[in-house]
């Protein structure tokens, strides 16, 4: 994981809302996009690293690599009640490998806005900007 | 330049527009809004309605409702119906996450100034009967059996349970279950997804709502359905939940990674589709209908809930179902093409199926009339309740629009408003609002909307479905 503040922001999709992350490598843009993915839902400073979850995926380009990644969190959050503010991600070959340290929801002291259903191909990209790589999609909430 | 000038379009009736096909569209768009509609949509909604227009098998035209905007795939407010006999598809991004998302709206017996004396209590009760938002939970937890018995027997199966009556299975489409679903198709994930969320409303755009009927605009159909100016109805909109966003998740990716297959060029990635008659078409199939039927169960769930409530507070008014109606799904119907009867399969992604009067699916006591077109409105304004029109079925496949859509992004309503600011608004203004989160309130502040009432005029001036009453908000439940 880099030691720097993920670096993300949401960008507008008429009915839905989109996450973007930046890093040195694609694994840290994924780190940073997840960062903004529970931004969507609530503050991440709020959600206190209690539980780790282990997260792998396999896809055969890095963009569906990024939906699958994000969906896995979707997934942890909707079946699990979870809530994420950290995320160490390793890409190698096609191959995610991730942590996610979060916590319960705690709907009184998240106030989460929204659940997200699902991270879709809308907007989907996955690119190096000059120095850095970028990865975001639109979330379906 | 305006909309109407950038993508050529004729007016071909009223409220009702063509973009004739060209490069590899196979057959036209039509649009049916007002040119103030028509010009506010954003551009993409035309580029997406003329993808859909190129996918095989597309009968007659691709559609956009008044209330379309950019979807995934298909736009929002988008239906197009696709022959199997002529390599028709059926798309998971032409459905969307939530399966079978849609609303029903139940008749109290009741009088606005019956329930004035306790409204707070009325709201207090609802919340807290009615799980709502992230992280709240369904009181029944289904084992993995009960789980594929509720995918194959939706409504119905809530009913068998207890959760309803029979008579409310006649007031739901397809009588409350779905036929032709599979649960083997549903995964593990999916399944997990859904076990502490039956009988739950979810977030967003979803609510409950105690409705005043503010206007009657036909009096005849009305009457038939039991309404009447002043009288306290209930709606209920959300959808198949956990369950439903899973299965749209796992084959719209199924649908992505086999499309080079089919050997078709994607304009757009999410427009990804099988073939109907191919295997993971008919998996789709299967399992998307699986959802339909969670959708109408976990309808019928909060139908009981909200009952337990009434109950307590009103005894004897047993709330009987006007009519549920879904807006996204694809299902299979009979269609007039050109004189011929045919079997197509028809999405409807944010879109109401609105048939009209003797249609053959609907229940008896609603042939006269045509069925009852349910469209939301967004917390703090207005809904409304739409009757099917015999004409609906040559515009659309016998479709209508299903509600408002947004104007302003969930980013730029949290930026402008604070949520305990808009609940003190609405209060002020005569309606409570119950909500775990007062960030979602104010993502979903009523001028966050689009006036669903002009795409509702739209509608009706169309003949896509027309106005019988008009519905305003007391209580509103979200998530």
């Amino acid at each position: 994981m880099s030691s720097r503040e993920p670096r993300w922001e949401h960008f507008s999709h008429e009915a839905d809302i989109g996450v973007r992350g930046f890093g040195a490598t694609p694994a840290e843009a994924f780190e940073a996009a997840a960062m903004a993915l529970t931004a969507v839902v609530t503050d991440p400073a709020r959600v206190a690293p209690r539980k780790v979850v282990e997260i792998s995926c396999e896809a055969p380009d890095l963009e569906l690599l990024l939906v699958d990644w994000l969906n896995a969190l979707i997934y942890e959050m909707s079946a699990h009640g979870m809530l994420f503010g950290r995320f160490e991600v390793t890409v190698e070959g096609g191959k995610l490998r991730g942590r996610a340290h979060g916590e319960s929801v705690d709907p009184a002291r998240h106030q989460p806005a929204v659940e997200v259903k699902g991270a879709t191909f809308t907007e989907l990209k996955v690119e190096r900007q000059g120095a850095e790589w970028m990865a975001q999609c639109v979330v379906d909430v | 330049m305006s909309r109407v000038e950038q993508f050529d379009l004729h007016p071909i009736g009223e409220d009702r527009w063509q973009l004739a096909p060209r490069g590899r569209m196979r057959v036209p768009v039509e649009l049916f809004a007002s040119r103030e509609l028509l010009e506010a949509m954003d551009e993409r909604v035309f580029e997406q309605a003329c993808n859909v227009a190129m996918l095989p098998g597309i009968v007659k035209a691709s559609h956009a409702m008044p209330d379309a905007h950019w979807g995934y795939g298909f736009p929002i407010g988008g239906v197009a119906a696709f022959d199997p006999e002529q390599g028709g598809v059926v798309s998971a991004g032409g459905v969307g996450f939530d399966i079978s998302c849609g609303v029903r709206t139940h008749l109290t017996g009741l009088k606005r100034g019956d329930i004035d004396r306790c409204r707070e209590r009325l709201a207090d009760a609802l919340a807290a009967n009615v799980p709502a938002g992230l992280g709240s939970k369904g009181l029944i937890r289904l084992s993995d059996r009960e789980m594929t018995a509720m995918l194959l027997g939706g409504a119905r199966w809530a009913v068998e349970r207890g959760y309803g009556r029979e008579a409310d299975l006649e007031r739901t489409e397809e009588r409350g279950c779905m036929a032709g679903a599979d649960p083997d198709q549903v995964s593990a994930r999916a399944r997990e997804r859904q076990r502490q969320e039956m009988g739950t409303l979810g977030s967003g755009n979803h609510y409950l709502e105690v409705q005043e009927v503010a206007g009657v605009f036909d009096e005849a159909v009305a009457r038939a359905w039991g309404l009447e100016e002043g009288d306290v109805v209930v709606s209920i909109h959300c959808g198949s939940r956990g369950l439903g966003h899973q299965i749209g998740t796992e084959f719209l990716r199924r649908m992505v990674v086999e499309a080079p297959q089919h050997g078709i060029q994607l304009p757009d990635r999410e427009l990804a589709f099988a073939p109907i008659a191919s295997k993971l078409g008919q998996a789709y199939l299967g399992a998307m209908r699986a959802g339909i039927n969670c959708a109408l169960a976990n309808r019928q769930i909060v139908t009981h809930l909200v009952r337990e409530v009434f109950e307590r507070l009103f005894p004897g008014h047993t709330l009987p179902l006007l009519y549920d109606v879904s807006h996204n799904t694809c299902k299979e119907e009979w269609h007039q093409v050109e004189g011929e009867r045919r079997r197509l399969f028809v999405h409807r992604k944010g879109a109401t199926r609105a048939f009209g009067p003797d249609h053959r699916e609907l229940p008896d006591a609603l042939r006269p009339t045509g069925q009852p077109v349910l469209i939301g409105g967004s917390m703090g304004t207005a809904s409304w309740i739409l009757c099917g029109t015999a004409e609906s079925e040559s515009l659309a496949f016998s479709s209508a629009c299903h509600g408002a859509g947004r104007a302003m992004s969930r980013r730029a309503a949290t930026r402008k408003w604070r949520g305990r600011q808009v609940v003190d608004d609405l209060a002020a203004r005569g309606i409570l609002v119950r909500s775990p989160s007062m960030r979602g309130v104010a993502e979903e502040a009523p001028e966050a909307y689009k006036d669903v009432s002009e795409v509702v005029e739209s509608a009706h001036r169309a003949g896509l479905a027309k106005k019988v009453a008009k519905l305003v908000p007391l209580v509103c439940i979200k998530g």
